[in-house]
């Protein structure tokens, strides 16, 4: 029995359109039940004072300011080795075995659970080196971390520039660098940023690296030697242990917003360069 | 190519002996400085000790505001190994000393009782430490066969490292009987707490003082549990607080654990439910 | 005729390139290094194949956590990948603009929630309702399953859109010119010729399904013992290190590590399966 390729067009319609509207809602439920339980509690002290009393009262500033610590440390230290690396395995080597072996163990370095990252950090940084818990292990930690994909993104966006570009340049009698510096890093910047931002996002969301090494100290780190607790590290432990529900819904609002901020910021960015005119 | 080839593997060589130089280097520096510029006092261990340790903590910056304190979790074996190593410059432990950490220097600062919880819901009150045993070993499954309704029990236990799990296996266990496979671990007593309080045919252990409405804490054979029966030693399943160091502690780390051990120090543990040390200190 | 700048340049690109393929190169030494002993004392059968772990007593068999990673991992790829594919369907042939514009977008907002978020959600939708409705604790490998079919579903639906996208549109236009349906085009047609773009996106998701700790962690319940249904508690390779990491000494914290190696591999396996089927694409 045949049937009518336009009830299969019809139930394959309907098939895919719940399967859009079922993403969502699972979205909206998830989003919008963290943010209306949690928006309530940002207010200016609860942005501005330290945890008391383990969490349940007080604010989360010292959480705010070691998630940006620990950020800026993360990015700081793997972009210039990242945006490097990519343009050394792009720019100033051949295509051969080595470069597809280097690839190959970025990429499986990439995915290693971050919760093994994170047993190497303890191990490494804050035992054997003796940083102690401190945003220094935990950025450090993070930075390895990210370190893939920076280098992944940039070496996609500086292959993506047009060999157009390099002539141009060695035609009009540049070396090397210049060709690095006035054609292809302007032109691959869009696909980088779009790689920092992302592992931006990764640094603020990371919570099993960083609870093992950055710590879960509540005080204001005062240095890059202090531990700190992050943003993501504070929810976990206040909704795991039932220490303060509300507070743990502010954060996550808090959270979510500030990636949702990270998101628009990228997406702006990249508008804007697309729209320069390539 | 061959000499593209040769040139570069001298180029690699040179600079990999120049990078591992200046990578030893920073890694010899960092080390050095973080010695040096680190104040304040790392206390870390027990997930138990924690909430208490903050809030003594706490007090202690108000009265000294020029004394840092940072509190982490991790565990009592961490809390143990990161003194042994020096990470922390306090461990806190919710269990006594094994034989082999006993070379560490250790003072008890506080008492504390192992409840065992149920969900409120459950209608049994009482049970013994025969039937615990048998509850967390598997040989007992329903609730039905202790006074209950007839339903699966769902067991909870504390993880491998935990404090309370060794105090509970030493207490309740025995030498002899392993908590069963099949329990489901979680990483704190507020954990938990939370698990049981959801789940109607749960049972779990967790610190005495941190047993609030939404649990209750079972009688073990008649006896309830409270902090009166634990210091009085009718309630038996109770475990020491401790603070572990390398050493006898000096400076800024002794004047803090002889806070915690002084009258307005055991004050306040006691207000959140603990039991007062007997103060037995040991090197 | 390269002058000073130009080879300083270059050396100072090499030795960047070099000192970060060191620190990669360190933290897989150092991990596996940290790992091999106990492996090899224990016997590499036994390590992968033994059923019982129990540090405190010398077993140290790893078997029950790779059934608990397998089975949540395949349980999000049943549940995740047949959505994954519909809404990047939806996306690269269904939407109108505006709706893209949208849907896109929160896609990436999808990505960007925190696991530890989800894992909370999960422990206060997902699990709850499993353990009422379905029986046991709730704690399960279905819950976990669920939370990671959803998180996979970013990196699966973008990888799949873009494969659909980077089709010639003469395959679609010449099927529509012969009659098809929309809908006989994209099952007939498009689909098997983004086949590997597919594939390659599932086994990204599973890669991505595999590594994660803190979401499942909540869910999952953290049995040690072997799962003998969907709705028994379970540990995976990672929650494994994740709940024991408190036990940071000697053999066990080895035993930890030689679980990361069994992750590496692993996760080695998984992209060379990617790799392969992306290189075998492009060269037909």
């Amino acid at each position: 029995m045949r049937v009518n390729p336009k009830t299969t067009q019809r139930i394959a319609k309907v098939l895919i359109w719940s399967s859009a509207v079922l993403v969502i809602v699972i979205l909206l439920n998830i989003v919008f039940y963290i943010l209306i339980k949690g928006i309530p509690q940002i207010n200016w002290q609860f942005l501005t004072e330290i945890p008391r009393n383990m969490g349940r009262s007080g604010g989360i500033s010292s959480t705010i300011v070691g998630t940006l610590l620990l950020t800026l440390v993360a990015v700081v230290i793997a972009t210039p080795f990242g945006i490097g690396t990519a343009f050394y395995l792009t720019e100033y080597t051949r295509e051969g075995r080595i470069t597809r072996i280097i690839r190959f163990s970025a990429e499986s370095l990439a995915g290693i659970p971050s919760i093994v990252y994170g047993l190497f950090g303890y191990i490494f940084f804050v035992t054997y080196l003796k940083l102690g818990w401190s945003v220094l292990s935990g950025g450090l930690t993070v930075a390895i971390m990210i370190l893939p994909t920076i280098i992944r993104t940039s070496e996609e966006s500086i292959r993506a520039v047009p060999h157009l570009y390099r002539e141009v340049v060695f035609s009009l009698g540049g070396s090397k660098w210049q060709t690095i510096t006035k054609a292809v890093f302007p032109s691959a910047l869009p696909g980088i940023a779009n790689g920092i931002i992302l592992s931006i996002g990764r640094c603020v969301a990371e919570t099993a690296a960083v609870i093992l090494t950055a710590g879960s100290a509540l005080r204001m780190p005062s240095s890059l030697l202090s531990p700190t607790r992050t943003m993501a590290v504070h929810f976990y432990i206040l909704a795991r242990e039932g220490i303060s529900m509300e507070k743990a819904f502010g954060t996550a609002a808090l959270l979510i917003i500030l990636i949702f901020l990270i998101n628009v910021v990228f997406n702006m960015l990249v508008n804007r360069y697309v729209a320069k005119g390539r | 190519m061959m000499k593209f080839m040769i040139l570069t593997y001298k180029r690699i060589r040179i600079s990999a002996i120049a990078i591992v130089l200046v990578l030893a280097l920073t890694m010899g520096s960092l080390s050095g400085c973080s010695q040096k510029s680190r104040t304040g006092i790392i206390v870390a261990g027990s997930t138990s000790v924690q909430p208490y340790a903050e809030i003594v903590a706490e007090e202690y910056m108000i009265l000294h505001p020029d004394t840092e304190i940072d509190i982490q979790g991790g565990g009592s074996a961490t809390g143990i190994t990161a003194a042994q190593s020096g990470v922390a410059d306090i461990g806190m432990s919710s269990r006594s000393l094994k034989d082999e950490e006993k070379g560490l220097w250790y003072v008890e600062i506080a008492r504390d009782g192992l409840a065992v919880i149920v969900n409120p819901a459950n209608p049994v009150q009482d049970l013994t430490l025969d039937q615990v045993r048998g509850i967390y070993a598997e040989t007992i499954t329903t609730w039905k066969e202790v006074g209950g309704s007839n339903s699966k029990i769902h067991v909870i236990a504390r993880e491998e490292g935990s404090g309370t799990r060794s105090a509970f296996t030493d207490l309740v266990m025995g030498k002899t009987t392993e908590i069963t496979p099949r329990a489901i671990v979680q990483d704190s007593n507020g954990a938990v707490r939370q698990l049981v309080a959801d789940d109607p045919n749960a049972i779990g252990f967790i610190s005495l003082g941190l047993v609030n409405d939404k649990v209750k804490a079972l009688e073990l054979g008649g006896i309830e549990a409270t902090r009166e029966n634990v210091e009085n030693g009718s309630y038996k399943l109770s475990r020491p607080f401790l603070f572990v160091s390398l050493s006898e502690p000096t400076g800024q780390t002794k004047e803090f654990v002889d806070f915690i051990l002084s009258a307005d120090g055991q004050k306040i543990l006691m207000n959140e439910g603990l039991i007062p040390s007997s103060k037995g200190a040991g090197k | 005729m390269k002058n000073t700048k130009e080879r300083l340049s270059e050396r100072v690109f090499l030795a960047i390139a070099l000192s970060t393929l060191s620190v990669l190169a360190l933290i897989t030494v150092f991990i596996i290094a940290k790992g091999v002993p106990i492996i090899a004392k224990v016997g590499v059968l036994n390590f992968v194949f033994g059923m019982k772990w129990a540090p405190s007593q010398g077993s140290f068999g790893i078997f029950p956590m790779i059934v608990g990673s397998v089975s949540v991992t395949l349980g999000a790829a049943i549940l995740g990948v047949p959505i994954a594919i519909c809404c990047s369907i939806f996306l690269a042939e269904f939407a109108p603009v505006k709706l893209r514009n949208i849907f896109r977008p929160a896609i990436q907002l999808l990505a960007g929630i925190p696991s530890v978020v989800y894992g909370f959600w999960g422990v206060i939708f997902i699990v709850p309702f499993i353990r009422n409705y379905l029986g046991g604790p709730g704690l399960s490998i279905l819950a976990g399953s669920i939370i990671l079919a959803i998180m996979i579903l970013p990196t699966v639906i973008s990888i799949t859109e873009v494969s659909i996208l980077a089709l010639p549109r003469y395959y679609k236009e010449g099927a529509l010119a012969l009659g098809l349906t929309h809908w006989q085009t994209i099952r007939s047609l498009l689909l098997p010729a983004a086949k590997s773009g597919i594939v390659a996106a599932v086994i990204l998701g599973i890669g991505r399904a595999i590594g994660e700790t803190m979401a499942v962690i909540m869910v999952l319940g953290n049995a040690v013992a072997l799962p003998t249904s969907i709705l028994d508690p379970v540990r995976t390779l990672t929650t494994n290190i994740g709940i024991e990491m408190g036990y940071a000494s000697g053999e066990h914290q080895e035993a930890l590590f030689a679980t990361g190696i069994v992750l590496l591999v692993i996760i080695m396996i998984l992209n060379a399966a990617a790799q392969y089927i992306v290189r075998r694409k492009r060269s037909r």
